[in-house]
């Protein structure tokens, strides 16, 4: 069965629930020019995950970066099946928060987009399952460790 | 809910409830939800859009803009519309597959459809109307963003995908950021005076000076100490579109030239810097040299106009391929907005352009779209935004010089440099 840790709160900037092992990144990704909206692989050759897969991940980074295009390009990921399963941010991004919103509204598939304060966002492990839930009053997030402890 | 942090005018919340038709309710419902991310309490009204959405990137775009239009979306102001994918009026430059042209066009329909004026150019600026001093806009194109902030006095954030067209279906935009005097004070001081005077004034020195602008300031509003007060628009368009491309720069401030920054204290508002970022020759020599990927080689291309260029540009072009030929084995591309090139005709510049070789782009720009003959080899520029796009873009070499080397280059057939500032 699967045991959950505790809760951590946070800011909701696009609503939706979905669980997936977290990829943190070290660095802010662009999605135009950084990820390839079919395929959702990182595609930023100077990106130090350059090569890695988005598809199904929860993707956690401190802040976005670049240009208003990455709204359309995390849109069509989205759109694809190909993007994050759910973004984690320490900044609100619009344009991230734009692509999921409106992937959203029009073909009904969310990613959820949340915030976390600095000293929250430090506890996540890279490469661990965490679920996250995000509606309009707020969002949790919860590391899940499946099988006996 | 984040609509409930907002504060909603009667008739805003009457929109949302689709009392003025689904397409308006779907527009606001998108402002309403990234309100909040934003940072706003409140919605403000705007006068003028401008959308960069109508470039194809994919399904997603063209399935958002075509649900709008189906929705009988109709925009409430005066919208004009950035670069297509496309040129309509030379469809025979266009050198990619079908499919994608087929849904270019479809996405330019769409938006079209919707009421926005088929500008289809990146310098919404030279236009005849274009917003006054203190104007309250919602503007895509990073370029015509910072021009319209920083030269124009109007004010916007940095709008793009998605949201430029919800702003003019509604004629709202979320309260936060540039529209509000608080945050249009300038904060990184670039002093030039302590540069050479022909540094100074060289043709180069704005697309250089926004390049470094652009890698150095981050976040923050640069304020520019010692640019020339008779600095004209299209320097200042070079400088703002470089500082764009660099860095997320949508507002400069160049004390005794642009319009909030009468003086230094002007333009900042009164506070002191919160640092200076030394200008030196060193400097400017090496933001120079980035803009260039290559010192030379066989010469297959020049591009000039991104963004595109004006009347006065083209004018500049004229005499120095009058009655000129251009190498058989280079192609010179001038990307300009269909508006800019009836206004040339009239006045027997394409004519003239057009009989020396020169090839001129319109609704889209050479870097954005397969249009370039020759991927390969050196391609010259004297815009900074290209020659920091089109290596990633298009897989080209890059050599960043003023107008008279580009053309002088172009003639010959092999690359011909400026020289290096001492």
């Amino acid at each position: 069965m699967t045991q959950t840790g505790p809760e951590i709160h946070g800011a909701t900037q696009s609503p939706g629930s979905a669980s997936g092992r977290l990829l943190l990144l070290t660095e802010p990704l662009s999605f135009w020019g950084g990820v390839d909206g079919v395929t959702g692989r990182i595609i930023d050759q100077r990106h130090p995950m350059a090569g890695t897969l988005l598809a199904g991940r929860v993707l956690a980074m401190p802040a976005g970066r670049g240009s208003s295009s990455s709204s359309s390009v995390l849109a069509e990921a989205i759109r694809n099946g190909s993007a994050p399963a759910a973004i984690i941010l320490e900044e609100p991004d619009l344009i991230i928060a734009l692509g999921a919103c409106v992937a959203r509204l029009l073909y009904g598939i969310t990613c959820p987009v949340v915030t976390l304060a600095p000293a929250d966002y430090a506890t996540l492990e890279d490469g661990q399952t965490y679920r996250v839930d995000a509606d309009d009053a707020g969002c949790v997030v919860t590391r899940e460790y499946s099988g006996p402890l | 809910m984040p609509a409930q942090a907002l504060h909603l005018s009667a008739e805003e919340t009457a929109m949302l409830a689709g009392e003025q038709g689904p397409a308006v309710a779907l527009a606001l419902e998108v402002i309403v939800r990234m309100a909040p991310v934003a940072g706003a309490e409140r919605l403000r009204e705007i006068t003028s859009a401008h959308i960069d959405g109508c470039l194809y990137h994919g399904q997603a775009g063209l399935d958002f803009a075509e649900r709008l239009a189906s929705l009988g979306g109709q925009v409430r102001v005066p919208t004009t519309l950035n670069v297509s994918s496309l040129d309509l009026l030379h469809p025979h430059l266009y050198r990619g597959d079908r499919e994608t042209a087929l849904a270019a066009r479809r996405l330019m329909d769409a938006y079209t459809q919707m009421g926005c004026r088929p500008t289809w150019t990146c310098a919404p600026y030279q236009l005849s109307q274009r917003p006054a001093f203190g104007e309250q806009i919602a503007w895509a194109e990073s370029n015509a963003i910072v021009f319209a902030n920083s030269v124009l006095g109007a004010r916007t954030n940095r709008y793009g995908d998605f949201l430029d067209i919800c702003a003019a279906l509604t004629a709202r935009v979320p309260d936060a950021g540039l529209h509000q005097d608080a945050h249009r004070y300038g904060q990184v001081l670039y002093d030039l005076r302590g540069l050479p005077e022909h540094v100074r004034r060289h043709e180069l020195l704005p697309a250089v000076l926004g390049h470094y602008i652009g890698h150095t300031t981050g976040n923050h509003i640069p304020v520019i100490v010692g640019l020339p007060p008779d600095t004209s628009e299209d320097s200042l368009k070079l400088l703002g579109a470089a500082a764009a491309s660099s860095g997320s720069v949508a507002l400069f401030h160049a004390v005794g030239v642009t319009p909030e920054a009468p003086t230094v204290a002007a333009a900042f508002g009164g506070r002191p810097p919160l640092r200076e970022e030394p200008v030196t020759l060193a400097a400017l020599n090496a933001a120079r040299a980035e803009l260039s990927t290559t010192s030379g080689g066989p010469l297959r291309t020049v591009s000039l106009g991104t963004p595109h260029a004006s009347l006065a540009e083209i004018g500049q072009l004229v005499p120095l391929v009058a009655g000129q030929t251009i190498h058989p084995e280079v192609d010179f591309y001038v990307s300009t907005g269909r508006d800019v090139l009836a206004q040339a005709a009239e006045r027997g510049w394409v004519e003239i352009c057009e009989q020396a070789g020169v090839r001129f782009v319109v609704d889209t720009c050479t870097y954005i779209t397969p249009i370039l003959r020759h991927t390969t080899g050196v391609a010259m520029t004297n815009s900074p935004k290209w020659a920091y796009y089109a290596p990633g873009n298009l897989g080209v070499d890059v050599v960043f010089a003023g107008l008279a080397a580009c053309v002088a280059s172009a003639l010959r057939g092999e690359v011909q440099r400026d020289a290096d500032w001492a």
